[in-house]
């Protein structure tokens, strides 16, 4: 009996749950009464609500990712930096929020920034006035970069506790200075940590629904928010739509994580180089 | 001068972002606490909202969803995923990269769409069960993981161990129990955890892909929705808690090797 056939019921899984669903996306996507269209597809680009929405997803999540890498990224720096088992301990905590249900992180912001909650009772303490800081987009951004940020730091820190000690001697047996051995030196070889970073916190955030309803309140919708609204609210009739909706975050996603391995490897390849 | 401001600068920056990332939910547990229902006012230390918990006899059904279909997720995916591996380990190499990309699809994919598909295949399928909708989604999204622990110490072990036991008679069931799984038993155990708390953690996936049935995820997002309750901070705290406790205890015995390694190091040093 050859080894191959303890794969068979996995591969029947597979194709009914795995294959079948996504081959359905594509399917209802692209065709109406049961012909090839691209009527949905155009539907989806042309409308001007839904582009609007996919405009603020993809800002929202730049941003978000931009602001966890500046803040990430020194954390990560300075922890591998440290004597390794404070680096760890310290490293254990930054990350533990991690594991924390996702909806619970976002509740707590829910909490703080509620117009009778803390934040507003410690400025009324302060003798300022109240502000309306839940339900709107910087709260949006805010749980975004709360929930994301450990994403951020892990590969990041992986690297650089990796990275060669005795290149770091080498640049400053050679005369440089702190500052530029962290950019001539350290930066560069760090650029496959910061890669999978921004990977790991921008697919996520522009894919996310949960965290636009809970702080905006419904009011800034996401392509998440859209689509579930598609499917949740609309049903069936919009399905049509609603794959055309999935399918283009499907390849926003995967376009981006071609950009991100394309960028990894010409890291790889040039990285001296580059800087 | 510079260096001792420099330390107290890192200090501080590595401070604050601690603050910013516990504040919240430590806030939330204090104030689960609270005896009044609003947040920002604090009346008195009560257990009330903790009574509540145990009394909401919904929180407790979600409770029981969640902690079975984690379990029974990950034991299904953990056996189908790992004769999976064992199976594609052994097979040719374009077949093998067929199956390999579709495995992980799920993987790639991001969990909205993916629950959005299974959703329209339940639909089609007429499977109405909610609790198996939400079991067969979870094994799905598992599966693959357990694969992809399994394959590459596959990779190290060696083919001929499974040919020897087979020509000393072995039947492959046999040969698969007593020498492969032994083998490769690591990779099937990370592969089991990382099911068990992906399935556990799991909220967009179930959200689509069931209905009717809620797990604990489902449920929170549905209060949260309508606004504050102190009932989800008196769940969140006991969560936190129970989620620290465990992974100090697996992290802190690595911690403390490295202490004693550093230790023996400066000895030697000396």
């Amino acid at each position: 009996m050859k080894r191959t056939v303890f794969a068979y019921p996995y591969i029947v899984w597979m194709l009914i749950f795995i294959l079948a669903p996504m081959l359905l996306i594509v399917w209802y996507a692209f065709s109406k009464g049961g012909s090839f269209t691209l009527g949905n597809l155009i539907t989806a680009f042309s409308d001007p609500v839904y582009m609007r929405v996919l405009l603020r997803s993809v800002w929202i999540a730049l941003k978000a990712t931009a602001i966890c890498l500046l803040l990430g990224y020194p954390i990560a720096y300075l922890l591998s930096a440290m004597k390794k088992s404070t680096a760890s301990l310290l490293y254990v905590l930054f990350i533990v929020p991690m594991w924390m249900n996702f909806l619970l992180r976002t509740y707590a912001w829910q909490v703080l920034l509620d117009k009778s909650g803390i934040l507003n009772t410690l400025l009324a303490f302060l003798h300022l006035p109240a502000q309306n800081m839940l339900y709107t987009e910087s709260a949006i951004m805010l749980g975004t970069v709360y929930n994301f940020l450990p994403f951020m730091i892990l590969p990041i820190y992986t690297v650089l506790i990796k990275l060669d000690a005795s290149l770091v001697e080498a640049a400053h047996d050679l005369g440089a200075n702190g500052i530029i051995t962290f950019f001539k030196v350290i930066l560069p070889q760090s650029i496959p940590g910061i890669i999978s970073g921004i990977t790991m916190v921008f697919i996520p955030a522009i894919t996310t629904f949960a965290i636009s309803r809970l702080l905006g309140g419904g009011k800034f919708m996401l392509y998440g928010d859209l689509i579930e609204n598609q499917f949740i609210t609309l049903g069936k009739d919009a399905w049509p739509v609603g794959s055309a909706l999935s399918f283009i975050l499907l390849v926003l996603v995967l376009a981006s994580m071609a950009v991100m391995r394309q960028a990894e490897r010409n890291a790889g390849e040039e990285g001296g180089i580059l800087w | 001068m510079v260096k001792k401001l420099w330390g107290f600068f890192k200090n501080t920056y590595l401070a604050l972002m601690l603050l910013f990332l516990y504040a919240p939910i430590l806030v939330l547990m204090v104030f689960s606490f609270n005896e009044s229902k609003t947040m920002g006012n604090w009346t008195g230390f009560s257990l009330k909202w903790y009574q509540a918990l145990l009394k909401d006899g919904t929180i407790m059904d979600a409770l029981g969803v969640t902690l079975s279909v984690a379990v029974i997720s990950a034991v299904v995916a953990t056996v189908l995923g790992t004769l999976a591996a064992i199976g594609i380990h052994s097979m040719h190499k374009r077949r093998r990269a067929v199956v390999e990309n579709i495995s992980q699809l799920p993987m790639v994919n991001p969990d909205l769409v993916t629950g959005i598909s299974f959703m329209m295949l339940f639909a089609l399928l007429g499977l109405k069960g909610g609790y198996v909708r939400m079991l067969i989604a979870h094994i799905t999204f598992n599966i693959p993981y357990v694969i992809f622990s399994v394959l590459p110490k596959l990779r190290q072990s060696s083919n001929q161990l499974y040919e020897a036991a087979m020509d000393l008679g072995c039947t492959p069931w046999t040969a698969l129990r007593k020498v492969v799984i032994p083998d490769i038993m690591p990779g099937i155990v990370s592969g089991f955890i990382l099911s068990f708390t992906l399935s556990l953690d799991d909220f967009v996936v179930s959200w689509f892909a069931t209905s009717g049935i809620q797990n604990l995820s489902i449920y929170i997002y549905s209060i949260a929705r309508r606004g504050i309750s102190p009932k989800i901070n008196a769940l969140s705290a006991i969560l936190f808690v129970a989620v620290i406790t465990l992974l100090l205890i697996v992290n802190l015995k690595s911690i403390r090797e490295e202490r004693e390694a550093e230790k023996q190091a400066k000895k030697l040093r000396a």
